[in-house]
């Protein structure tokens, strides 16, 4: 910064006035609606390989259990993990957001909610991760 | 986690950083986007229960999506309690679903062109996804 104040512009002084922050732009508000909007998103695009693939059905029980096998594998299996955090991630958030819409008092707790679904989430797919994973590996090593 | 904020310059909800608004018509739409708006809510609650039920039967429970085969999906398919859960489920997430890639294509598309061939293929693949699954569900025979 230089210390000669440049040429005052012509007319009244506009002070642009700089807010100490924003409420929403990169904050939790902001990116709670990103994630909700790409774990929508990536349900939607899972959702329709999920019913052409549950088609099989219609076609021969070998064709469906092939298919199905592909689930099975453990690389798969860690990216079903990945789709369940993402579905349930959506879940608690639509209802955070619907909290926000209906209750009254919804928005001024809306960060607070945002870290409780956050602590939902975790004590949800901390044991389901370990359930899908462990079922997996028994597979895989003849033990069921 | 509070944030201070100077009390001078509080914070502020800044405007949007998207495209200036299209033209609308004003009275064609009726109240369509109100009642979009109101079924994200209802089917959202809906799915909680279905879908969130479903990710947990399929692979968590029992041996999780390890003994998933043709042989299962018809043990659950001569109820008529989980046919209709699995035709609830599939029609509210995809219309849901349709609705919620609807909002993001006229989030993201500028040209009337794009946006237009976007939604046309999303009502077809939305279409296809409805149809398919719905016969499935219906016409699915055990013992072919
Ligand atoms: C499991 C229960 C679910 C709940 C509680 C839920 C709730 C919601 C809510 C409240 C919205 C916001 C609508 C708005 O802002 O007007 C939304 C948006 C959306 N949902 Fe869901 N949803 C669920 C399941 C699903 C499923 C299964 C799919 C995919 C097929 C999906 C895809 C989407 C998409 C693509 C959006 C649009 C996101 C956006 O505009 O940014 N949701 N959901």
């Amino acid at each position: 910064m230089s210390s000669v104040a440049p040429p005052a512009p012509a007319g009244p002084v506009v002070r642009k006035k700089k807010p100490s922050g924003t409420l929403y732009r990169g904050r939790e508000g902001m990116w709670s609606w990103v994630a909700h909007r790409i774990t929508g998103m990536l349900t939607f695009f899972f959702l329709f390989a999920h019913v052409l693939d549950t088609a099989l059905v219609r076609v021969s029980p070998d064709s469906y259990d092939r298919i199905i096998e592909t689930y099975k594998n453990p690389i798969v299996n860690l990216m079903e993990i990945g789709l369940v955090g993402a579905v349930l991630y959506h879940a608690l958030n639509g209802i955070r957001i619907m909290t926000i819409d209906f209750w009254f008092k919804g928005p001024n707790y809306q960060r607070q909610m945002l870290w409780a679904i956050v602590g939902i989430w975790l004590v949800v797919m901390i044991p389901g991760s370990y359930f899908m994973i462990i079922h997996t590996v028994e597979n895989l090593f003849g033990s069921k | 986690m509070s944030v201070e904020f100077d009390e001078a310059h509080p914070p502020m909800i800044e405007v949007p950083r998207s495209m200036p608004p299209r033209r609308v018509p004003r009275t064609s739409r009726g109240n369509f986007e109100l009642y979009a708006w109101l079924f994200m809510r209802v089917s959202g609650m809906l799915l909680v229960v279905l879908v969130l039920g479903h990710l947990f039967i399929m692979n968590i429970l029992d041996g999780g999506v390890q003994r998933i085969n043709f042989a299962f999906v018809a043990g659950r398919w001569s109820s008529p309690f989980w046919q209709t859960w699995d035709l609830l489920m599939l029609w509210l997430a995809q219309l849901h679903g349709a609705n919620g890639m609807r909002t993001i294509i006229n989030d993201y598309t500028r040209r009337d062109t794009t946006r237009f061939w976007l939604k046309m293929l999303l009502y077809a693949a939305s279409g296809l996804v409805l149809f398919l699954g719905t016969l499935v569900i219906f016409t699915f025979d055990p013992t072919i």
